[in-house]
């Protein structure tokens, strides 16, 4: 039985597999809408996450599956003091597969050892959310028809910023990939992102302060809020923020067929004209959740063949 | 220099570096034998300048993987009729399961009741909890963690 807690759980082949089904169910739902007829997910969310939660119903919904489950920790037995380990041993009685969603890192994990049933960790913490970064694979794949031979732009907030550095870890396994890490001094990718993906793997990088001089050299790039909270002192953050904002004025220095993603909410670090610009994939990336979450329970459930 | 009577049947933990001795006898729970078990301080070694030394006058089953964590460059020499029978090289071991603890407040670890606390070897020699990949945060000498 698999499960999926990391998002490098899944090797590059069976990855790049998972994608090309959400592909496919992109292309023609309707084919998909009968396959998980009588398969019940949990969703079980002890924080909430109403996004990630909704895109996960949706998902099995579309496959003519059923849902239950909790939104918050108040509304389940770990109000009442149960461990995760005993919560999964009685849901897996209950469905036939999982999505977790914990404020603390690690529960997914200690969920999958215990449970009889695929546990898919819909976010623990601020450690792992695989389902976030299969999302932006498959935004990457549709928009370039690729993961391998791209030059990947990361804006932002790339210190705190969890699905920053899942992606990197998972197009790094790809061939041809380049990075170029946007981001003030204060903010930049951690050491480990580095001596122990980056370099070791002989993967080019470039570690810059300017978004513009980046832009054109970019096939995708990857917003992230720059946050107020995280600076030591707001003279910076003032100084900083408004460099880190994409703006239509920005993207006139951007190849014709870059993509913009962000793992949205956006606050104001896309300025709203970018949105018409045919170039902006962020919303694509909601439906494109959708479909990757399909073909996970499908992959899971060993529905797909 | 002083002197310690050889063992006839036991282990010799050799090698260690010195100071560190204190720590090994704790965290490998010699403090719990009933056995006669000596700890040598700062003894000259041609290799290492000085070294701390436990010599246990039985034998045990020591926990490798405790040592190996704790100083992978320590020998344990088996001794029997004042003979030794065996060198054990240590290697440094890919996972510790209950040697370490978490101290991640965000990690399930430290509100999961009965979890076993896991800490597998990462590429760049560190040990990084299995739940939430933090790093390990060392004690200071000899405290149990």
């Amino acid at each position: 039985m698999r499960h999926l807690i990391d998002p490098l759980d899944f090797t590059l082949e069976e990855t790049e597999r998972l994608l090309i089904l959400a592909d496919k169910i992109a292309q023609d739902p309707a084919a998909y809408q009968e396959v998980a007829r009588h398969k019940k997910l949990a969703t079980l969310f002890y924080e909430p996450s109403t996004r990630t939660r909704l895109s996960f119903e949706a998902a099995m919904l579309n496959l003519g599956g059923s849902v239950l489950g909790f939104s918050s920790a108040d509304a389940s037995s770990a109000a009442k003091g149960e461990s995760v380990a005993d919560t999964i041993r009685v849901i897996s009685c209950y469905a036939d597969i999982a999505a977790m969603r914990h404020p603390k890192e690690g529960a997914p994990l200690r969920a999958a050892h215990y449970s009889r049933i695929p546990v898919i960790n819909a976010g623990d913490g601020g450690h792992q959310h695989p389902t976030q970064t299969l999302t932006d694979l498959l935004t990457i794949r549709r928009r370039k028809g690729r993961l391998g031979g791209l030059t990947i732009g990361l804006c932002g907030d790339l210190k705190f910023g969890r699905t920053v550095h899942s992606l990197i870890m998972s197009l790094a396994r790809c061939k041809g990939i380049r990075f170029v890490l946007i981001s003030p001094e204060e903010l930049r990718v951690p050491d480990y992102i580095i001596t122990e993906t980056l370099r070791p793997n002989g993967i080019p990088y470039e570690e810059i302060r300017s978004l513009e001089r980046a832009m054109p050299s970019l096939d995708i790039l990857y917003m992230t809020r720059v946050q107020r909270e995280r600076f030591f002192n707001e003279e910076d953050y003032i100084r900083l923020k408004d460099s880190y904002i994409l703006t239509a004025e920005k993207m006139k220095l951007a190849k014709p067929d870059m993509a913009v993603l962000h793992p949205l909410p956006r606050v104001n670090e896309i300025a709203l004209n970018v949105d018409s610009d045919p170039r902006a994939a962020y919303f694509e990336q909601a439906q494109n959740g959708v479909y990757v979450r399909m073909a996970l329970i499908m992959t899971l459930l060993g529905l797909e063949k | 220099m002083l002197n310690i009577d050889s063992i006839q049947n036991g282990l010799v933990i050799d090698h260690i570096k010195a100071g560190a001795g204190m720590r090994i006898y704790q965290l490998a729970g010699l403090d719990r034998l009933d056995c006669c078990v000596a700890i040598i301080r700062n003894a000259r070694s041609n290799k290492y300048g000085h070294k701390d030394i436990i010599k246990i006058e039985s034998v045990i089953d020591l926990d490798l993987a405790v040592l190996g964590y704790l100083d992978p460059n320590v020998t344990i020499d088996v001794i029997q009729n004042g003979e030794i029978v065996e060198k054990k090289q240590l290697d440094r071991p890919k996972q510790l399961v209950n040697i370490i603890r978490c101290r991640n407040p965000r990690c399930i670890t430290s509100v999961e009741e009965e979890i076993d606390h896991i800490f597998n070897l990462s590429a760049n020699g560190r040990y990084r909890c299995a739940y939430c990949e933090e790093e390990e945060r060392h004690n200071p000498e000899g405290k149990k963690h």
